[in-house]
C-alpha cells in the first residue's frame, strides 16, 4: 500500500477547490448570522474595487513600503557587519548577547512612546520601530551563518595563503551566504509585520493606518478586510520576491539539498 | 592574552612546580570571566545611559535609576504582580489555545500531500498579514477586553504554530514510517509510536519560537485594545502624566520576563528523552 | 562448529519468493524512467542470496518491492505463494543504522515489534537478543550515543527479536569502516547459521557478495535485469585466499566488465 504520487493538475485544483470552499463558507455565515456590520465576499470585492479607483490607496502602500525599505535598510547596513563581526569573534558575541536577549523580546510596539521622544511623532519612529524589528534577527542570523561554516573551510582559506580579512571575505562570506539570505527574508517579513502595526498607532498614512482610519470614519469594514488582504498579497510578493534571489546561482549551491 | 603572558611570567618567576597551580589558576579564572564580561556590558551600558540622562536634564527620557525606583512604586501600588499576571494570562490561553487547534490540524495536512497543496496558498497569504491588523474584528466580535487581546494572541500564533507542524511532518524521514509500518503497527499506533516522538524535538523549538511571537503580540495589543497589563501600563503611564520612568520600568519587565519564558521553554528541550535530535550532529 | 553444507541447486529447496516478470516505471514531473526490467527470480528457503550491482542500477528499488513497500508496475513478487501487497513483520527490512529510532533506547528499539508479547516474554526476547549481536551493557543507552556498527547490530537485533521469516538487508554495512565491515560479515553469517532465515542482502561491493550469499545475482546497470545468476558453492567458513574463491570473483568481476588489475 503506498500513496500515490499527486497529478499535476491537483496542484490547482486542490486550492482553488479549498478557497472556493471558505469563500462560500464566509458568505454563507455573513447572510446566516444577518450581521449588517461584517462584510461578505463581495463586499470586500466592491470595497477593494473603490479603494484601488481612489489614488489614495497607492499612495498608502508607497509610504508603507518606503518605510519598509528604509528601516529594513538601515538595518541590514548595521546588523549585517555587526552579525558578521560576532560570528567571527565568538568572545564578542558572547559579550554583548546577553543583553541582546534581554532587548529583543520587548515589542517594536512598546518602544513607540521612546521613539516618540527621540523622532517625534511620523514616519522616523516609525521607520526606526521597523528598524529594531528587522535589526535583531538579521544579527543573529548573520552570526550563526558565520559560526556555521565548517572550520574546514576556513582552514582551507589560510592554507591558500589568505589574509584572515580575505579568509572572512571571500571563504567565510560566501559560505554563510545562504543562511544569511534566508535570514534577511525573515527579517523583511518581520519589518511588513511591524510596519503595518506602527502605522495602526504613531503615524497617519500608510496600509495600517488605513484599515484603523476605515474603521474609525464610518466602520467601513469592507474596506478594513480590503486592506488586510492587500497587507497579506504584498507581503507575500515580498517574501517570494526575495526567494527569487535565493535561487540566484551562486547563492543557491546552499539549497541544493532541498527538493 | 593578558592571562597567558602573566601565566609565563609566574611559570619563571616560580619554576615548573607553579606551572601546574598556575593553569587551574588561569582556567578558573577564565570560566569566571565567561560569567563577568557580558554582565560588566550590561554594567557599562547602563552606565552610559545614566550618564548620557544626568547631562540632559530637561530630557523626559528616565536613567536606569528613576526606572529601578518606577518599578518600586508599581510594587508599592500593588500593580506590578497585577499587571505581570494580566499580561500572562492572556499570553497563556491565547497561546494554549493556538496549540491545542493548529497542532493537531498541522500534523494532519503536512502528512497529507494534498492537504498541503489545498490549503498552502490561504496560508501564505494569511502569513504576512499582523496580527494586529486584526484589531478592527478583534473588537467587533469580542469588545474591549480580554478576550479580544485572547483571540489576537490566538491569531499570531496560529499559522507559526501550523507551519511548524506541516514542516516537522514532512521533516520526518521516511526509513522511520516505513520501519514502522513493517513492524505491524497499524495507522493509530504509527501515529503514537513513531511519528509523535518524531516531531516533538522540532515542534519544541517552533513552540519557543511562537511563544516569544505570542509575548509581542500581547504587549502590542495591551497598548490597545484592554486596561490592564504591561502593554497597557506603557501607554497609559505616559497618556496620564507623562511618567517615562514607568514607561520605561514596563519595558524592562517586559524584556526580563520574555526572556524568563525562553529560557523555560529551553530547559525543556533538555529533557532527555527529546534531547535524541540535537545530539545528532 | 560444524562445516555448513551450502545448498548447490536452488532446486532441491522449497521457494520462498518468486519474482515473476517484474518491472518498474518511475513517473516524475513528466520524466519516466524504467528502472526495473523484466526480473525472474526464485529464491530458496533458508537461502542466503545477495543482490549485486553497480550504485543506482535498481537492486534497492527490486528489494523495496520485494519488502512490500513499492507498488510494481508490472508483473509480481509472491512469497510463500501469495502476491506482496505491502509491508508485513513476517518480512523485516534492516535499513543502514539509521533506520534505528533514537528516542528508544536500545532495550525500546529491540522490543519495538514485540507489542503483542506479555511483558514477561518480551524481556526474555529483548535480553536474548541484546546478547546475541552483543551489545551488553547498552541496554539504556540512546542510539546516539551508539557507533555506526553497534546502530547497525542494534538494528539486526530489533529485525530478528520479531522472528520473521525473511530478512532484506540494503548495503546495511555502506556506512562502516572496512575492519568493523569485516566483523559485521562474520556476525551476520553467525547469526544467519544460528537462526536460518532467508535473507536477501543487496550490495556493491563484489567481495562482500561473494563471502556472504549461497548465490550471487549479478543485475545490470540501470534498467536493471538479471546479468547472471553465480552459485558461490563453497562451504562456510570461506577462506577468501582460497583458488575456488578467487576464481568465482574474478569470474563475477568479468562479467561486469571490471579489470582485476589496478
Amino acid at each position: 500500500m503506498t500513496i500515490d504520487q499527486p497529478r499535476r493538475w491537483e496542484r490547482f485544483f486542490w486550492p482553488v477547490l479549498v478557497c472556493a470552499l471558505l469563500l462560500a463558507l464566509w458568505h454563507y455565515c455573513v447572510i446566516w448570522t444577518a450581521t449588517r456590520i461584517f462584510p461578505s465576499p463581495l463586499d470586500v470585492e466592491r470595497g477593494l474595487a473603490e479603494l484601488l479607483r481612489q489614488n489614495v490607496l497607492w499612495a498608502d502602500i508607497g509610504d508603507s513600503l518606503r518605510r519598509v525599505a528604509i528601516g529594513f535598510g538601515a538595518a541590514v547596513l548595521l546588523g549585517v557587519p555587526l552579525g558578521l563581526m560576532f560570528g567571527w569573534y565568538p568572545a564578542a558575541n558572547q559579550v554583548v548577547n546577553p543583553a541582546m536577549q534581554i532587548i529583543r523580546p520587548i515589542s517594536p510596539i512598546a518602544w513607540i512612546p521612546v521613539a516618540i521622544i527621540f523622532f517625534g511623532v511620523g514616519d522616523n519612529a516609525a521607520i526606526f520601530l521597523i528598524f529594531l524589528g528587522a535589526f535583531f534577527p538579521i544579527v543573529v542570523s548573520c552570526t550563526d551563518g558565520v559560526s556555521n561554516v565548517p572550520s574546514i573551510s576556513r582552514r582551507a582559506g589560510r592554507n591558500f595563503g589568505l589574509s584572515p580579512f580575505h579568509v572572512l571575505a571571500k571563504v567565510v562570506f560566501p559560505a554563510a551566504l545562504p543562511q544569511i539570505i534566508v535570514g534577511l527574508r525573515i527579517a523583511l517579513g518581520i519589518a511588513w509585520l511591524v510596519v503595518v502595526a506602527a502605522e495602526m498607532i504613531a503615524v497617519d498614512s500608510g496600509l495600517g493606518y488605513l484599515i484603523i482610519d476605515s474603521r474609525n470614519s464610518g466602520k467601513r469594514y469592507d474596506l478594513v478586510v480590503a486592506a488586510m488582504l492587500l497587507i497579506g498579497v504584498i507581503g507575500l510578493a515580498l517574501d517570494l520576491a526575495f526567494r527569487r534571489l535565493e535561487k540566484v546561482k551562486s547563492v543557491r549551491w546552499g539549497f541544493r539539498d532541498e527538493s | 592574552m593578558v592571562f597567558s603572558r602573566l601565566y609565563f611570567c609566574l611559570r619563571g618567576l616560580l619554576g615548573p612546580d607553579s606551572v601546574k597551580t598556575a593553569k587551574t589558576l588561569q582556567s578558573r579564572a577564565f570560566s569566571l570571566l565567561v560569567w563577568v564580561r557580558p554582565i560588566a556590558f550590561i554594567g557599562v551600558l547602563l552606565a552610559i545611559w545614566q550618564i548620557a540622562v544626568s547631562r540632559h536634564p530637561v530630557h523626559l527620557l528616565p536613567g536606569p535609576l528613576e526606572v529601578v525606583g518606577g518599578i518600586a512604586d508599581l510594587a508599592r501600588r500593588g500593580l506590578l504582580l497585577k499587571y505581570v499576571i494580566a499580561s500572562l494570562f492572556r499570553v497563556t490561553w491565547g497561546f494554549a489555545l493556538a496549540v491545542v487547534l493548529a497542532i493537531p490540524l498541522g500534523l494532519t495536512i503536512g502528512w497529507f500531500r494534498r492537504a498541503e497543496m489545498a490549503f498552502n496558498p490561504i496560508v501564505q497569504i494569511l502569513r504576512p498579514i499582523s496580527p494586529l491588523a486584526w484589531i478592527p474584528i478583534a473588537i467587533l466580535w469580542f469588545g474591549v477586553g480580554d478576550l479580544a487581546a485572547i483571540f489576537l494572541i490566538f491569531m499570531g500564533c496560529f499559522l507559526p504554530l501550523l507551519l511548524t507542524a506541516i514542516n516537522a511532518v514532512q521533516s520526518v524521514p521516511a526509513v522511520y514510517i516505513n520501519a514502522g509500518r513493517n513492524f505491524g503497527l497499524g495507522p493509530l499506533d504509527l501515529v503514537y509510536r513513531v511519528l509523535y516522538p518524531a516531531v516533538i524535538p522540532q515542534l519544541i523549538v517552533g513552540l519557543r519560537i511562537t511563544l516569544g511571537i505570542a509575548w509581542l503580540v500581547v504587549v502590542a495589543a495591551e497598548m490597545i485594545a484592554v486596561s490592564s497589563g504591561l502593554g497597557f501600563l506603557i501607554v497609559d503611564a505616559r497618556n496620564a502624566g507623562n511618567r517615562y520612568d514607568l514607561v520605561v520600568a514596563g519595558m524592562v519587565l517586559i524584556g526580563l520576563i520574555g526572556l524568563l519564558l525562553d529560557m523555560g521553554i529551553r530547559s525543556l528541550e533538555r529533557v532527555k528523552s527529546f534531547r535524541w535530535s540535537y545530539s545528532e550532529d | 562448529m560444524s562445516v555448513m553444507e551450502t545448498f548447490v541447486t536452488p532446486v532441491a529447496l522449497k521457494t520462498k519468493l518468486c519474482a515473476e516478470h517484474v518491472s518498474m516505471v518511475f513517473h516524475r514531473d513528466g520524466k519516466t524512467t524504467e528502472v526495473l526490467n523484466d526480473i525472474n527470480l526464485e529464491v530458496g528457503d533458508g537461502e542466503f542470496l545477495c543482490l549485486l550491482g553497480p550504485s543506482g542500477c535498481g537492486k534497492s528499488t527490486l528489494l523495496s518491492a520485494m519488502a512490500g513497500f513499492l507498488t510494481l508496475t508490472g508483473g509480481h513478487i509472491r512469497i510463500d505463494g501469495e502476491v506482496v501487497r505491502g509491508p508485513d513483520p513476517r518480512r523485516i527490512f534492516v535499513f543502514q543504522e539509521r533506520g534505528v529510532f533514537p528516542w528508544l533506547t536500545v532495550d525500546g528499539n529491540i522490543g519495538f515489534g514485540l507489542f503483542k508479547l506479555p511483558r514477561r516474554e518480551r524481556e526474555r526476547r529483548i535480553a536474548h537478543y541484546v546478547k546475541m549481536v552483543g551489545l551488553q551493557g547498552f541496554e539504556k543507552t540512546y542510539p546516539p550515543e551508539l557507533s555506526g556498527g553497534m546502530k547497525q547490530r542494534l538494528e539486526v537485533a530489533r529485525a530478528l527479536a520479531v522472528n520473521p521469516d525473511m530478512l532484506f538487508l540494503d548495503e546495511p554495512f555502506g556506512a562502516l569502516d572496512s575492519i568493523t565491515r569485516l566483523i559485521m560479515r562474520g556476525e551476520l553469517l553467525r547469526i544467519w547459521e544460528a537462526e536460518r532465515k532467508t535473507i536477501i542482502f543487496v550490495t556493491h561491493d563484489i567481495d562482500e557478495a561473494v563471502q556472504l550469499a549461497d548465490r550471487v545475482v549479478v543485475m545490470s546497470a540501470r534498467p536493471a535485469s538479471v546479468q547472471q545468476i553465480v552459485t558461490i558453492d563453497i562451504p562456510h567458513p570461506r577462506d577468501i585466499s582460497s583458488p575456488r574463491y578467487l576464481e568465482l570473483r574474478d569470474g563475477i568481476f568479468k562479467q561486469i566488465g571490471l579489470a582485476h588489475r589496478i
